[in-house]
């Protein structure tokens, strides 16, 4: 054995390489399979990102379909819900530059709404309830419907089907609560030395 | 002396303590309306328990506390419940919170109350449910109430008690003139604790050596009690619970850490007098020592100030000169906020009114850029680096912010002090704070709403699929009759023997359809044997009825009758017929 590999060292060498190759060839298709991610990490990331508002600005049926249309290789500025934050923070996972809202989607709301029903109106059609991506309206046939505040996500699909106008978009009041310190007026520059945005100091402001 | 240990960063700002500490404790007049705002401390508001026009004596429960954490509030003073509304409270946004008006009746008469003198025979629960009752929230600042504090619960034993007496910001004196004033009763008070709490092997009196008289005051009733008063060197900030616990014992609280973890509780002093009010005298907590300081301010002094009390109220009676005066803080000068108006009420967690002139605070000066100095960074005493948090603020960065520790930063204002640049750095901690903190509520509810999504998409779909399987159940049944209708109809045509060919087998088809419209023969003839027994047992009752009523009915009634007869008769026999016609035709079928 010893001898035939002295003697022949470049097939010897073949071999062993040969042989290491299939090994670890074996060994990652086995780890390929065994450890195997069920779907597809990238959309459920995007999807994380995503208000969730499910209310199909987007041009999607809802929040995933449009996470999966990102992943293959469509704009991220199309959901007013989530707005420049979303955007930002899509950008900053995939890597790619944040461009501003597409305004063809509409624009980002300041406050965010829920949805009342002036229930002395409702005539019980139950049209609502089959626009509602998140089961926040209950309600029966012939019987007064009303919306779960908690639940309703705000997306305004409802309000188009009522036949009655009886559903109002209200914003959320922002209470003690939900407070909180806003930013400091005027935005600053990082450092003295970063000049962004602005045009670095030219020779002729000086020799004036 | 024990040792202490030294904390990084810290300023020296002036201190300006002197002024206010001319004079001892006074009292104001009682206010005509005192103002108790239902939300003082950290946890839920209380809810109030009294009516409007209600009359409530002092110390009377007006609102009770809601769910674990919270507190509830007693009258001030007697009088009249007059208004429970939102009013302006002291909050950094000024806005607006639900208040009960008590509009005093100017007689101060007290609810009857007793204490428990002898409180080492009472149970650590039933004091601390005293303790509880009477509305105690952490004076020092943050007001998170005390009870909670005191019931660690499942945690580890408590074995140091920690007094924190440090008041290190500056103007503010309410503690130290507390001590010097109240010593007894404010070993009392940590007397209480200690019992509480099991006896703790460490009772620890944390104070700033710029307060030497407040020591002196401590020093006579500590002796033989095994509370031990601990002075250290004055800086800004040493208060802060973890600077304070790091000061005294020398150990770090982990981020995210309670005191209590480690076996430690924190109390700030007034509320240990608070504590010993409660137990022994059976007082709730309605007033508290607020300092009344600033340039703007005839009379600088402590005052003891009903929980209610407005500010205007006190500056009233401070000689207040409202056009020398650049702006109204509530708390010190490094941590309070500025108020927007006088009206607001003192509550619980103030421990200062400060009313300073132009020259004290000036207004902020226009903020520059960061130059990299560096100053924000050696003055912070949570060791964080403060400008490149402000950095990351500036970029909404939360990742980098809470992996920098943002959470960890007091607040004090150390770095901003510091600032050349007078950058508001508290404030962008602040708002990033609250930004990270409603993100991650957002999240809860996006969480929630994909989940609620994904399910209705899920009963769409169940739905859907129990639609289709239906439809395909109903197809299933319709093709198999029309099988068995198609193999009888082969059968009966096998005699006859059809030509083979398109034309036959579509002819053959039709038939087939024709004839699985058609229920089976059996079936048939039963319906026909079954309508000519109705005919029958019609025809009988109509004869019966005939003869019954022979006798003395009129001859209109009796031809209606014998037509009804006739009608069923007719009807008997047209089933009988159908039903002979059909047997015979199914017999030719057989055939
Ligand atoms: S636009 Fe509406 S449906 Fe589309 S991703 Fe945004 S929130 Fe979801
Ligand atoms: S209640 Fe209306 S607005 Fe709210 S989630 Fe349902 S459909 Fe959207
Ligand atoms: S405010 Fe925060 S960052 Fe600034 S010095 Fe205090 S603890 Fe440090
Ligand atoms: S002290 Fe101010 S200027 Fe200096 S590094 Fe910190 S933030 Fe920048």
């Amino acid at each position: 054995m010893i001898e035939s590999i002295a003697q022949q060292p470049i097939l010897a060498a073949l071999i062993a390489m040969v042989g290491l190759g299939v090994l670890f060839g074996a060994l990652l298709g086995y780890a390929a399979e065994k450890f195997k991610v069920e779907g597809d990490p990238i959309v459920e990331q995007i999807d994380e990102l995503l208000p969730q508002t499910q209310c199909g600005q987007c041009g999607f049926p809802g929040c995933k379909p449009y996470a999966e249309s990102i992943a293959s290789g469509d704009a991220i500025n199309k959901c007013p819900p989530g707005g420049q934050s979303t955007i930002n923070a899509i950008a900053n996972l995939l890597d790619v530059p944040a461009p501003e809202l597409d305004a063809e989607h509409g624009e980002e709301a300041d406050l965010r709404t829920v949805a009342y029903i002036r229930e002395d109106e409702c005539i019980g059609c139950t049209k609502c309830i089959q626009a509602c991506p998140v089961d926040a309206i209950l309600g029966a046939a012939k019987l007064m419907h009303t919306v779960i505040a908690g639940e309703c996500t705000g997306c305004d699909l409802c309000v188009e089907p009522c036949p009655v106008d009886c559903i109002d978009m209200l914003p959320l009041t922002e209470g003690l609560k939900q407070w909180h310190w806003p930013a400091p007026q005027n935005q600053l520059d990082i450092i003295a030395s970063d000049r962004s945005g602005h045009e670095a100091p030219s020779n002729e402001g000086r020799a004036a | 002396m024990r040792s202490t240990w030294v904390t990084p960063g810290g300023v020296h700002p002036p201190e300006n303590k002197h002024q206010s500490l001319t004079m001892p404790i006074g009292s104001l007049p009682i206010p005509e309306k005192l103002l108790v705002p239902l939300s003082q401390h950290i946890g839920a508001p209380a809810k109030a328990c009294v009516k409007v026009g209600a009359k409530v004596l002092k110390g009377q429960k007006i609102a009770e506390a809601t769910g674990a954490v919270s507190v509830p509030m007693h009258a001030p003073t007697s009088g009249t419940v007059t208004a429970i509304e939102d009013r302006p409270i002291a909050h950094s946004s000024g806005m607006s919170a639900p208040c009960i008006e008590i509009t005093s009746d100017g007689k101060d008469t007290w609810i009857d109350h007793k204490g428990v003198a002898d409180f080492e025979h009472a149970s650590p629960q039933a004091l601390t449910k005293t303790i509880a009752d009477a509305g105690i929230a952490g004076m020092g600042g943050a007001g998170f109430p005390s009870a909670i504090k005191l019931s660690p619960g499942h945690r580890r034993p408590i074995n140091t008690l920690i007094i924190n007496a440090t008041e290190c910001e500056p103007y503010i004196t309410a503690d130290d003139s507390a001590i010097r004033e109240r010593a007894a009763e404010i070993i009392t008070g940590i007397g209480i604790l200690s019992h509480i709490l099991g006896n703790p092997v460490n009772i620890l009196i944390g104070i700033e050596d710029n307060k030497p008289e407040a020591i002196a005051a401590l020093e006579p009733h500590v002796a033989d009690t095994g509370i031990s008063v601990v002075s250290f060197p004055t800086k800004y900030p040493s208060g802060g619970e973890k600077q304070l616990i790091y000061i005294l014992t020398g150990k770090e609280l982990p981020s995210g850490q309670l005191p209590a973890d480690a076996g430690m509780v924190c109390i700030n002093i007034g509320t240990t007098y608070a504590i010993k009010r409660a137990v022994v005298n059976g007082e709730p907590l309605i007033s508290r020592v607020t300092t009344m300081t600033g340039n703007a301010c005839g009379i600088n002094r402590n005052y003891e100030t009903l929980i209610g009390t407005p500010v205007s109220h006190m500056l009233a009676h401070s000689e207040f000169n409202e056009h020398a005066c650049s702006r109204l803080v509530m708390g010190g000068p490094m941590m309070g906020f500025s108020l927007t108006s006088a009206e607001v009420p003192i509550v619980k967690t103030t421990n200062c009114i400060l009313a300073p002139s132009y020259s004290e605070i000036p207004d902020d000066e226009p903020a520059q850029a960061c130059i990299r100095c560096g100053m924000c960074a050696e003055a912070c005493p949570a060791s964080l680096l403060p400008q490149q948090l402000f950095w990351y603020s500036q970029a909404e960065d939360h990742d980098r912010l809470e992996a920098h520790n943002l959470f960890d930063c007091i607040e004090c204002g150390a770095c901003s002090y510091v600032c050349p640049s007078n950058i508001p750095l508290v404030q962008y901690y602040r708002h990033s704070k609250g930004e990270i903190l409603k993100a991650r509520e957002e999240k809860v509810k996006s969480d929630h709403a994909r989940e609620r999504f994904e399910f209705h998409q899920q009963r769409m779909e169940q739905a859907e699929k129990d639609k289709e399987a239906k439809r395909a159940a109903r197809r299933e049944a319709a093709e198999k009759a029309k099988a068995t209708v198609a193999a009888n109809a082969g059968t009966a045509k096998e005699g006859t023997g059809p030509a083979p060919g398109s034309a036959a087998d579509i002819i053959a088809a039709a038939q087939a359809r024709a004839a699985a419209k058609q229920v089976s023969p059996e079936e048939q003839q039963a319906k026909f044997e079954r309508s000519i027994a109705g005919a029958e047992m019609r025809v009988q009752m109509a004869t019966d009825k005939l003869v019954e009523t022979n006798a003395k009915q009129t001859e209109d009634q009796k031809n209606i009758l014998n037509a009804a007869l006739e009608g069923a008769k007719q009807k008997l026999e047209q089933a009988q017929a159908r039903l002979a016609e059909h047997v015979k035709k199914h017999s030719e079928q057989v055939k």
